[in-house]
C-alpha cells in the first residue's frame, strides 16, 4: 500500500529559517514568511469601539494566541478573521490578498467553535464530510479524507455516532477534525478548551497542539485562560479594551510585561509604586515609600526627566522569604505572615509588610512537611536585583 | 385507609372537571335512544348512521383537506416570518413587523372573518377573483391566522438554536440558502412538525372565520355540527365527537411513544459508551 501524501508531509518539507525569540520547542516549525496581515483593523458596534486599530502579522506555521478578558475584543477580532463580522476600518490580508469583504463561505479559513457547533442531525463522519461536500469533491476522495481525519484525532471507531452520543472530549476531537478536513490555510480556535473540565483540559491542550503540529496548520486561538495560551501558543498577544497591549512569546509576556495591565493579567505580581532617583547605564534605584526602602535594579531604564513615577513588579515565585534579616540596603522589607494558601505543589504566603502592603510569596513544596514559617511569624521578604521589572502606568 | 391529602383531592376534582363532560359524551354516543339525554340501553347504532350520512362524511373530507393545505401553507409562511424575526439583525420596522405577525393571535375571530369576507367581496368585484367563495377562500383565511401561530412556535425554537451551527456551516463553505436548508431546517424540524399540527387542529376546529368566508359549496365539519345542533342534537354528533377524541388520543399516544423510544435509544447509546470508556 502506498502512503497517501498528507498535508503534514508537504508542510514538513519546508524548513524554518530562524527564530528571533526562542520560547518553547514548538517554534521549530515556524517560518518567517507572513501568512496573514491584519492592518489597522477597527470594529464599531453602534459607536462602541470593540476592536481599536489592531495591527498583527501571523507567520506561516505558528500557533498564535489572543489572550484577554471578556469584552477585550478578542472574539470580535476572531469573528472578523472568520468573516462573520466586517471590519469597520482596515484590511485583513491572507497571503497578500485582501479578504476583509469576502464572505465566510469563500475564505480558506476554518474555525472550531467554542460550543463545537457539531450538526446534531448528522453522524460524526457526515459532520467531517460537510465541508468537503460543499467543495463538490468526488465521493471516494471525501471518504478517504474523512477516514484520514478520524485517524488523526483517534476517533476511527466513532464514524457512525451522532454528536449527542459523544463525550465532551470526543466532541472536541470531531470538531477539530471537521475544521481541519478542508485543509485550511488558517485555523481559528475559539476558546478551544472552554467547554471541558480542568483535568481533561490539560490533556487536550497537549493533544491538540500535537495534532496541529502534525498537520502543520497555522492557527490563531482566542482564550481568556493564560495557562492555556502559554501551553499551546508560540506567540501570545494580550488584548485589552480592543487594543493589542503586547505581542511576544509566552516567556516575553510573563518575564518582560509591557505595562502594569499585562503584568497583572498574566500571572500574579507584587507591585510597588515608586520614584526613580538614580538612573545609570548599569543600574537604577527607585525610592518606594510602599516598601519603606529603596529598590535597586540591575539595569538602567533611560527615563525622560519629567516622568519619574514608575511601578516595580516582582513575581511571587521570585520573591524570597527568610527569617534572617537580608544583607544590604535594597530590595527587602520586614513583615508578618498573614495567610498561607497550600496548593499542593506550591504554597502561597501572604506577608503583610510594616508599611501595610500585602506581598505574595510562592514557595515550591520540594520536601514533605518541612519546617516553614507559620501564621503570625515575623519574616523578611526580599528579592534579587535581577528579578524585578520596572513598569509604567 | 389513609386520608388523601388536599392536593390530591384538588387534582382529582380538576381532572374530573376537565374530562367528565367528554366521558359523558362518549357514553351517550352508545345510547340506543334518539333523545340525547335519555339512556335507553347500549347500541353502536349511531356509528352506523354516521357512516351512512353523506353530508357529514363530505364535511369531514372538506375539513381535513382545508386543514392539511392551510397547515402546510402556514408552516411555509410562518417559518419565513420567524426566520426574519429571529435571524435578521436589527432593521427599520422590526418591532412593527413582529407585533404585526403576532397580532392575529389576539385579534377576535369575528373581526378577522368579517374583514376577510369584505376583502374577498371587493376582490371579486375588482379583479373577478375569487368568483365564488369556497374551499380556496377558507384556505386563504385559515392560512392567515395559522401562520401567526406557526411563527410563534418556530421563532421560539429558532431562538434556542445555537447560532454557531449556522456559522459553522457557512465557515465550511455553505452559502446562506444552502445553510438554511441543510442545517437550520433539519434542526428546527420538530418545531415545524409541532407548528403544522397546531395549525392543522386550529383549522379543523375553526367555525367563526370559516362561516364568514365560506360559500355554498364548502361546508366544514364544525359548520355541520353547529347547524345540526341548532336543529336539535342528534346522537350521531356524539358518535362523531367520540371518533374525533379517539383519533386525537391515538395521535398523542403515538407521538409520546416514539419520543420515549428515541430517548431510550439515546440513553442506551450513552450507557454503552460509558461502559467502553
Amino acid at each position: 500500500m502506498t502512503q497517501p501524501m498528507t498535508l503534514a508531509d508537504t508542510q514538513a518539507q519546508a524548513r524554518p529559517t530562524s527564530e528571533t525569540t526562542p520560547s518553547s520547542g514548538k517554534s521549530s516549525r515556524v517560518q518567517q514568511e507572513t501568512l496573514m496581515e491584519i492592518r489597522r483593523v477597527s470594529k464599531r458596534f453602534d459607536e462602541v469601539l470593540a476592536v481599536d486599530d489592531v495591527n498583527l502579522t501571523i507567520r506561516r506555521g505558528e500557533i498564535f494566541a489572543l489572550l484577554g478578558g471578556s469584552g477585550s475584543g478578542k472574539s470580535t477580532l476572531l469573528r472578523m478573521l472568520a468573516g462573520f463580522e466586517k471590519p469597520s476600518e482596515g484590511q485583513i490580508l491572507l497571503e497578500g490578498q485582501d479578504i476583509s469583504r469576502t464572505p465566510p463561505y469563500e475564505r480558506a479559513i476554518n474555525m472550531m467553535f467554542q460550543s463545537y457547533a457539531l450538526f446534531p442531525h448528522m453522524t460524526v463522519a457526515e459532520n467531517i464530510a460537510f465541508g468537503l461536500k460543499q467543495d463538490k469533491l468526488p465521493k471516494a476522495e471525501i471518504r478517504e479524507r474523512v477516514a484520514e481525519m478520524l485517524k488523526l484525532v483517534h476517533m476511527e471507531g466513532y464514524a457512525k455516532r451522532k454528536p449527542h452520543q459523544l463525550s465532551g472530549g470526543q466532541r472536541q476531537r470531531v470538531a477539530l477534525a471537521r475544521s481541519l478536513a478542508k485543509r485550511p490555510r488558517l485555523l481559528l480556535l475559539d476558546e478551544p478548551m472552554g467547554a471541558l473540565d480542568k483535568k481533561l483540559r490539560t490533556e487536550m491542550q497537549l493533544e491538540v497542539v500535537e495534532i496541529l503540529e502534525r498537520v502543520g496548520v497555522t492557527c490563531i486561538m482566542v482564550t481568556h485562560d493564560q495557562e492555556e495560551a502559554m501551553t499551546m501558543a508560540d506567540r501570545v498577544a494580550i488584548m485589552s479594551d480592543g487594543w493589542i497591549v503586547q505581542v511576544g512569546s509566552p516567556m516575553d509576556v510573563y518575564e518582560s510585561p509591557a505595562n502594569r495591565m499585562v503584568a497583572e493579567f498574566v500571572g500574579t505580581v507584587n507591585l510597588f509604586a515608586g520614584e526613580i532617583v538614580v538612573d545609570e547605564a548599569d543600574h537604577c534605584v527607585i525610592d518606594s515609600p510602599e516598601l519603606g526602602r529603596r529598590i535597586r535594579i540591575d539595569h538602567g531604564i533611560s527615563t525622560p526627566a519629567d516622568e519619574r513615577g514608575v511601578w516595580v513588579a516582582v513575581r511571587p515565585e521570585k520573591t524570597l522569604m527568610s527569617r534572617e534579616r537580608p544583607a544590604g540596603d535594597f530590595n527587602w522589607a520586614a513583615g508578618t505572615v498573614e495567610d498561607i494558601a497550600y496548593l499542593g505543589g506550591l504554597s502561597v504566603y501572604f506577608v503583610r509588610t510594616g508599611q501595610g502592603h500585602l506581598v505574595k510569596v510562592s514557595l515550591a513544596n520540594t520536601t514533605r512537611r518541612s519546617e516553614r514559617p507559620s501564621w503570625g511569624d515575623a519574616v523578611y521578604i526580599h528579592w534579587d536585583e535581577r528579578s524585578a521589572v520596572v513598569l509604567r502606568d | 385507609m389513609r386520608k388523601p391529602s388536599f392536593t390530591t383531592v384538588m387534582l382529582i376534582l380538576g381532572l374530573v372537571f376537565l374530562y367528565l363532560p367528554m366521558l359523558i359524551l362518549v357514553i351517550y354516543s352508545f345510547n340506543a335512544s334518539r333523545l340525547v339525554t335519555v339512556w335507553a340501553g347500549f347500541s353502536g347504532h349511531w356509528y352506523l348512521e354516521l357512516l351512512r350520512d353523506p353530508q357529514i362524511l363530505s364535511a369531514v373530507w372538506t375539513s381535513l383537506r382545508i386543514a392539511f393545505f392551510s397547515a402546510s401553507m402556514a408552516v411555509c409562511l410562518g417559518t419565513l416570518a420567524a426566520f426574519v424575526m429571529v435571524r435578521f439583525g436589527r432593521f427599520r420596522g422590526k418591532t412593527a413587523l413582529s407585533s404585526m405577525i403576532t397580532a392575529p393571535l389576539v385579534m377576535p375571530e369575528v373581526i378577522t372573518g368579517l374583514s376577510l369576507l369584505l376583502l374577498f367581496v371587493h376582490m371579486a368585484q375588482l379583479i373577478g377573483w375569487p368568483a365564488d367563495r369556497g374551499m380556496v377562500t377558507i384556505w386563504i383565511a385559515h392560512t392567515t391566522f395559522c401562520s401567526a401561530y406557526v411563527a410563534v412556535v418556530v421563532s421560539s425554537r429558532l431562538r434556542e438554536v445555537d447560532l454557531s451551527l449556522e456559522e459553522a456551516a457557512m465557515d465550511l463553505g455553505a452559502p446562506p440558502v444552502k445553510t438554511f436548508f441543510q442545517i437550520t431546517l433539519p434542526v428546527i424540524a420538530p418545531a415545524l412538525a409541532a407548528g403544522w399540527l397546531l395549525a392543522f387542529t386550529l383549522s379543523l376546529d375553526d367555525l367563526v372565520i370559516a362561516s364568514f368566508v365560506s360559500g355554498p359549496g364548502a361546508t366544514t365539519l364544525p359548520m355541520v355540527v353547529f347547524s345540526s345542533v341548532r336543529l336539535g342534537v342528534s346522537p350521531k354528533i356524539n358518535a362523531l365527537a367520540t371518533l374525533i377524541i379517539l383519533a386525537v388520543s391515538l395521535a398523542t399516544f403515538l407521538a409520546w411513544y416514539f419520543m420515549r423510544r428515541s430517548e431510550a435509544k439515546r440513553r442506551q447509546a450513552l450507557k454503552m459508551q460509558a461502559q467502553e470508556a
